[in-house]
C-alpha cells in the first residue's frame, strides 16, 4: 500500500514570503545600482532588506477578495443613497461646501499618492518594501475612484463640484495640497515614505479621516461616511507601513537617524499647514459640529503623538521641531483659515458665510481664550456690514508663503494680533515665509522652492488666462478671465452662501419633500 | 547645492523680476486682521510712494472704518520688519523698493474694530 503524500499547505506568512522575497533577484548583466538608482542617493543605508517586516501581510488573492467585498458594500450604499435622494437628508446645504473642499483638495491627493507609491514601489531593492508600496498604490487609486463616485451624486444637485481635477491644477487655494504632494514625490523614495506614510498617514491622517467622516455622519451624509470607512480600513494598513518604514530605517544604521529626523521636522510641519483646511471645516463648515479642531488636535496629536515620540526616543528621534508652535496653533488656525476664505469667496469654488449666533456661542465656548478676544470682533463687523448689503470681498491678491503656499494669515507665536513675516534672500531674490519652520524648510532646499508655482504670482505673470483671452481688448476683466481659466462658474459656484443657488434650491427641495411627506 | 539629488539640480526661479510686467510689492497693514493677509501688487517702479495712500491702498483697505481716519503724515512704515522712512514725493524705486520687497504700515491710534486689531 502506498503511503499517502501529505501536501503541506503554506501558512499566510509563508505564502506572503513566497510572494515577496521569492519575487526578488539580483541583476547579473547590469549593476544593481544602475537598475535601482534611487534607493541609495538620499544617504539612507540599508544593510539587510530582509529585516523589513511586511505590514501588508495579505496575499494577493486575499487582498482582491477583501477589497472586492468592501467595494460591493460601498457601492450598495452609494446606490441606495442616490435612489433615496439622500442629498435631501443632510442637515443643511452649507455642509456640501465641506465636500467641495474634500473633492477638490483631498481626492486628487489620493491620485498623487497612487503615483508616488507606484514610483517608490519600483525603486527599492528590497522586495518586501516594493510589494508594500505597490499594494498601497492600488489602495490609493481605489480611494481616488470611490471618493469621486460617492461625491458625483452631489454634483447633480449642487454647484462647485464639476471640475475637481481641472481646478486642482489651477485654483489658488488648491496649490496648497498640490504643492505638498509634489514636494513629497519629487523627493527620494525614503523621503516620500517619511512624508506620506509616516508624517501624514501615521501622525496626522486621523485628523483628516476621523473628524471628516464623523462630521459626515452627524450631518446625514451616509454616502461619504461609507467611503470614509472603506478607506479608513486601508488607512490602518498604511499607518502600519508608516511606522514600519521609520523603524526599519532607524534600526538599519545610526547614520540614518539625523536624515530621518530632518524629514520628520519638515513633513510634520508641511502636513500640519495642509490640515488648516480640515481645521476650518470642523469649526466652521459643519452645520452640526462633532468636536472642535482644538479638541481633535489634543486627542489625535498631543496625546497620541506624545506616546509615539516617547517610543521613538530610543532610536534618538525627538518630537518634530515645530511641535510647540503647532500645538499653540490649535487655538487659531481654523479661525484664520476660514476668515481668509471669507475674504476671497469671490474667487473660490465654494461658498462661505458668517457663523450664526449659536455657532459663534459654540466657538466662544470651545475657544475660551481666543475667540471672543481675537476673532469674534471681525465676524460681528462683517455681519453688521453684510446686513446692510455691504458684504466684504477682498479683491487684491494675497501674499503667499513660499513654502506652504498659504496666504500669510498665520500670526506670531504668543501674539495672535501680529502676522508672522519671515524673509530669506537667495541668489539676489527675496522669498517670504509664514513661520520659522516654513522658512527653515525653504532655506534647507531653496533650489526646490524657488520653482514654486504661486497662484498670485502666476496670475500677475499672465499665465492664468485661457489661450484665447485677450488682455488688450477693451473691457477685459482680469479677475473674470482668471475665474474662467479656473472653470469656475461665476454667480453659482462662488460668493456668499446666503443668496446662492445652493441655498435656494435646497430650501425648495426640502420644502417639496416635507410637503410630499405630509401629503 | 543643498538639495540631495541624483544629478545636478538647477532650475530657473519662477518669480524673478523679468517674469512680471512690474516689480511685485507686498503690503500689509498692521493691527488690521480683518484683511487676513498682506497683499501682493505689481507696481510700476516710477509710482510715487505717496500714491500708495491716495490711489493704491483705498481700493484695498477702504472697506475698513479706520482707513478714512488715517493721518498719512503719522503713519509708521516698516520694510522687511525694520522701521523705515520713505519719501512720499519720490518714486518706489527711488525709495529703494525692489522686486518682492515687503512693506508694512502702522497707523498709531487706529488699531482695528474697538481696538481688537481686526
Amino acid at each position: 500500500m502506498d503511503t499517502p503524500v501529505i501536501k503541506k499547505k503554506l501558512g499566510l506568512k509563508d505564502r506572503y514570503a513566497a510572494m515577496t522575497r521569492d519575487l526578488a533577484w539580483d541583476t547579473t548583466y547590469q549593476p544593481m545600482d544602475k537598475v535601482f538608482p534611487y534607493d541609495k542617493y538620499e544617504g539612507i543605508k540599508i544593510h539587510d532588506w530582509d529585516k523589513w517586516e511586511d505590514p501588508f501581510r495579505l496575499t494577493m488573492d486575499a487582498y482582491w477578495k477583501y477589497q472586492g467585498e468592501k467595494e460591493k458594500k460601498l457601492y450598495a450604499v452609494i446606490e441606495a443613497f442616490a435612489q433615496n435622494n439622500g442629498q435631501l437628508g443632510i442637515t443643511d446645504a452649507r455642509y456640501v461646501n465641506a465636500l467641495k473642499l474634500f473633492l477638490t483638495g483631498v481626492t486628487p491627493l489620493e491620485y498623487y499618492a497612487y503615483r508616488g507609491f507606484a514610483h517608490a514601489g519600483r525603486q527599492f531593492t528590497g522586495a518586501g518594501a516594493r510589494v508594500a508600496c505597490q499594494m498601497q498604490s492600488i489602495d490609493e487609486l481605489r480611494h481616488h475612484q470611490t471618493e469621486t463616485h460617492a461625491l458625483s451624486h452631489y454634483n447633480k444637485y449642487f454647484n462647485g463640484l464639476h471640475s475637481p481635477q481641472h481646478m486642482f491644477d489651477r485654483v489658488w487655494y488648491l496649490s496648497v495640497p498640490k504643492s505638498f504632494f509634489e514636494d513629497a514625490y519629487t523627493g527620494g523614495p525614503f523621503e516620500f515614505l517619511t512624508a506620506v506614510s509616516f508624517s501624514f498617514e501615521y501622525v496626522l491622517t486621523n485628523l483628516l479621516f476621523v473628524p471628516f467622516m464623523s462630521g459626515a455622519a452627524h450631518n446625514g451624509d451616509m454616502s461619504t461616511v461609507t467611503f470614509g470607512f472603506s478607506a479608513q480600513s486601508d488607512e490602518s494598513r498604511h499607518m502600519t507601513l508608516g511606522i514600519e518604514c521609520i523603524k526599519f530605517m532607524l534600526e538599519q544604521d545610526p547614520d540614518n537617524v539625523p536624515i530621518v529626523q530632518g524629514w520628520i521636522d519638515k513633513w510634520f510641519w508641511r502636513g500640519y499647514r495642509l490640515l488648516s483646511i480640515v481645521a476650518m471645516m470642523q469649526d466652521y463648515m459643519l452645520p452640526k459640529r462633532v468636536m472642535s479642531w482644538r479638541e481633535s488636535w489634543e486627542m489625535y496629536v498631543e496625546d497620541n503623538g506624545e506616546a509615539l515620540f516617547k517610543d521613538l526616543a530610543r532610536y534618538g528621534i525627538r518630537k518634530p521641531k515645530g511641535w510647540i508652535q503647532a500645538c499653540e496653533g490649535k487655538d487659531h488656525i481654523s479661525h484664520q483659515t476660514f476668515a481668509v476664505f471669507y475674504n476671497y469667496s469671490a474667487a473660490a469654488a465654494l461658498h462661505t458665510w458668517i457663523p450664526k449666533e449659536e455657532e459663534m456661542a459654540w466657538l466662544s465656548e470651545k475657544y475660551p481664550e481666543t475667540f471672543d478676544q481675537v476673532y469674534k470682533p471681525r465676524w460681528d463687523y462683517w455681519r453688521e456690514q453684510a446686513d446692510k448689503g455691504n458684504r466684504f470681498y477682498q479683491k487684491t491678491l494675497p501674499m503667499l508663503c513660499q513654502t506652504c503656499q498659504i496666504p500669510m494669515i498665520f500670526t506670531e507665536p504668543g501674539d495672535a494680533t501680529k502676522i508672522s513675516y519671515r524673509e530669506s534672500d537667495y541668489l539676489g531674490n527675496k522669498y517670504h515665509c509664514c513661520s520659522d519652520h516654513c522658512k527653515e524648510i525653504f532655506d534647507n532646499e531653496p533650489e526646490k522652492y524657488v520653482q514654486a508655482w504661486l497662484p498670485p504670482q502666476q496670475v500677475y505673470q499672465g499665465n492664468c488666462f485661457k489661450p484665447d483671452a485677450d488682455p488688450t481688448q477693451e473691457g477685459f476683466d482680469p479677475l473674470l478671465a482668471v475665474l474662467d481659466y479656473y472653470n469656475l462658474k461665476v454667480g453659482s459656484d462662488n460668493f456668499d452662501f446666503d443668496g446662492s443657488e445652493d441655498q435656494k434650491n435646497f430650501a425648495a427641495w426640502r420644502g417639496d419633500s416635507t410637503e410630499g411627506a405630509q401629503k | 547645492m543643498s538639495v540631495v539629488a541624483l544629478k545636478p539640480y538647477s532650475f530657473p526661479a519662477k518669480d524673478v523680476r523679468e517674469n512680471f510686467p512690474a516689480p511685485l510689492l507686498f503690503i500689509g497693514w498692521d493691527d488690521h486682521l480683518m484683511f487676513g493677509s498682506p497683499v501682493a501688487l505689481p507696481l510700476p517702479p516710477d509710482t510715487p510712494f505717496g500714491a500708495l495712500g491716495t490711489a493704491v491702498l483705498p481700493g484695498i483697505y477702504g472697506y475698513h472704518p479706520d482707513f478714512a481716519r488715517i493721518d498719512w503724515d503719522k503713519v509708521e512704515w516698516l520694510k522687511s520688519g525694520q522701521p523705515w522712512t520713505p519719501d512720499p514725493a519720490k518714486s518706489l524705486a527711488e525709495n529703494g523698493l525692489k522686486h518682492k520687497d515687503v512693506i508694512r504700515f502702522r497707523t498709531p491710534g487706529l488699531s482695528g474694530i474697538n481696538g481688537s486689531c481686526n
